[in-house]
């Protein structure tokens, strides 16, 4: 470990990292935003649903480097340009939410989604105010999942020269220096846990009423 | 009043619910519909607030057909209870029960004021506004669905199986409450239940369904056990519906009420033995009120608590005559226990004078 190296180095790990958290977070909250009317009409469609979920399963096992080389094709966007990291890891976290958000839905009482229809909620407010509040913890335990899944994905991107802690792996490969390698990890490892921790705390924010466990 | 008129439902498969339904749930009764499972009672009720929506006829609310309004509308008009409660596990239980109102557009502040209200008169400290669905009981979480559907003072109500889910002994509390609860706010209710029992108890009519959704009988409670319809009524309505007709009948002043010779707690040996016609005297404390039966012959020294038999039911001197009945046969000295409303002991009677009463009316009355 050259402690010197990271010394000298720190203002370019900042930067790597403030890269890391941007490409990783932006496609989790688009990710989210796109799954969630998927992941509903899944819920409310039995015939959609194995298909949706199956095309999402799919995705996934796409290699994220082939995802990365093709979405400029597709996109027309340059091969350098970090918007394909961005579409990419939007593209997985649907993939690993559509399944979540849909199974949230159906998690809700069945009791709990007639009372609100037999009050006299119209199908949206019931969605907005009664069964997405209620799946919260199932939605928020399957977003930990892709959040994760989402920094370490990043890191590949390394490999088309796009600025990121990844980048710390190919310069210590490169060099056959393990100081940045052993960084980029470890960065990488303690950003992991962070978003996973927030996540943790915002669902504790938005579910008070879940029962606490008590250690007996 | 809730009115079916001719209401079928049929699903594409063939499969009859409901078959032309005819049925009138009177302004301010309580209306059963009860029936084996597959007699459509459900389906007929979710009919009412179109959750479910009928293949043909018409339902009116108050001589307005259902079928041309904003089916929200038509159920935020409607208070509703299901069995389960189906509370909303993510609002607490002030807030749950503030749903309608709130989505009438009253403010939240109002709403929770009434909220509060609600749950104390549904017997639940207001202590509990402030938690969660989960931490209470099933019976408790019941409470806290009727409060919900009453929030928004709705002129009707509809109630699917409210009482089933809880144990048999908070289920009678339960329904005791909510029958008192009843006679304060006169709503025009249907409930719907495959207990007959529970039917004939709450019910101010009950409406025997049967398998195919066609009404069998339509009748007070005591009607559906002195003259039903047809065997599958008789059936239903059960065996010991000669015995349970008794429930319907009041016995205030008919049965020969004899005075009984008592000891209070703490009596000696001596006395109770003087006092007793027989193996069995009765014990009161000071207020008169009865305690239970001592065998004189057992007692030594005084007669202490640990004497006493308690066996015995008592009936209150304006009860039916099946609590008179019941008193009688389950006393060990054969004679009843009657009270009054404070508890009091009033005299005791014996199964023959409340068989000689009951054999003296010409037809069994209703006490409703």
């Amino acid at each position: 470990m050259n402690f010197e190296w990271l010394g000298r180095q720190f203002d370019n790990i900042v930067f790597l990292l403030g890269w890391h958290v941007l490409l990783a977070v932006i496609p989790l909250v688009l990710g989210l935003l796109i799954a969630l009317p998927l992941g509903w009409l899944a819920h409310r469609n039995r015939r959609i649903y194995p298909v949706l979920v199956g095309v999402a399963g799919l995705l996934y096992t796409v290699p994220s480097l082939a995802l990365f080389v093709l979405l400029p094709l597709v996109l027309g966007t340059k091969i350098l340009d970090p918007l394909n990291i961005v579409a990419a890891l939007t593209i997985y976290t649907v993939a690993l939410l559509v399944r979540v958000v849909a199974d949230a839905l159906d998690s809700v009482p069945e009791d709990t989604v007639q009372a609100a229809k037999a009050m006299g909620y119209r199908g949206y407010q019931s969605l907005l105010k009664v069964e997405l509040p209620v799946g919260v913890p199932v939605i928020s335990a399957g977003l930990r999942v892709a959040a994760v899944s989402n920094v370490s994905l990043v890191s590949v991107a390394a490999l088309l020269g796009i600025p990121q802690l990844g980048s710390l792996f190919t310069q210590g490969f490169q060099l056959r220096f393990f100081t940045p390698i052993i960084a980029g990890i470890v960065l990488c490892v303690v950003l992991a846990m962070i978003l996973d921790g927030l996540i943790i705390l915002l669902n504790r924010w938005l579910t008070p009423w879940t029962p606490k466990v008590v250690a007996s | 009043m809730i009115k079916f008129e001719n209401v079928t439902k049929a699903y594409p498969d063939g499969t009859v619910a409901v078959d032309g339904l005819n049925l009138e749930a009177p302004t301010g009764k309580l209306t059963i519909l009860v029936g084996p499972s597959g007699c459509g009672k459900t389906t007929s009720l979710r009919m009412i607030n179109r959750l479910i929506e009928p293949t043909s006829g018409t339902i009116y609310l108050d001589d307005q057909p259902t079928s041309g309004m904003d089916a929200a509308l038509l159920r935020r008009r409607i208070g509703y209870v299901i069995q389960h409660a189906g509370l909303f596990p993510h609002r607490t239980i002030v807030d749950n029960v503030a749903t309608m109102p709130v989505l009438l557009g009253e403010s939240r502040q109002k709403a929770r004021m009434k909220a509060l209200e609600l749950i104390e008169r549904v017997g639940l400290p207001a202590s509990f506004a402030k938690r969660y669905p989960w931490q209470l009981s099933g019976g408790q979480q019941q409470r806290v669905g009727v409060a919900r559907a009453l929030a928004s003072d709705p002129a009707f109500m509809l109630m699917d199986e409210p009482f089933s889910a809880v144990d048999p002994v908070v289920r009678s509390q339960l329904q005791d409450e909510f029958l008192r609860l009843q006679r304060e706010i006169g709503k025009t209710i249907i409930m719907v239940t495959h207990d007959i029992d529970e039917a004939l108890k709450l019910g101010d009519q009950v409406a025997v369904m049967r398998v195919g959704g066609k009404l069998a009988q339509m009748a007070s409670p005591s009607e559906l056990l002195t003259s039903p319809a047809d065997e599958f009524v008789a059936d239903f309505v059960g065996r010991d519906r000669g015995y349970r007709s008794l429930g319907f009948t009041t016995a205030a002043g008919t049965v020969t009420v004899h005075e009984e010779a008592v000891v209070q707690l703490g009596a000696s040996a001596a006395e109770a033995q003087a006092k007793s016609a027989g193996a069995w005297v009765l014990v009161i404390d000071g207020n008169r009120k009865p305690l239970g039966w001592a065998q004189p012959e057992l007692v030594t020294g005084e007669v202490r608590r640990e004497h006493l038999n308690l066996s015995g039911t008592s009936a209150s001197s304006t009860g039916t005559m099946r609590q008179l009945l019941d008193a009688a046969l389950s006393s060990p000295s054969r004679r009843g226990v009657v009270v009054n409303e404070y508890s009091e002991l009033v005299g005791t009677v014996t199964a023959s004078d409340v068989v000689k009463a009951i054999e003296a009316e010409p037809h069994l009355e209703t006490a409703r």
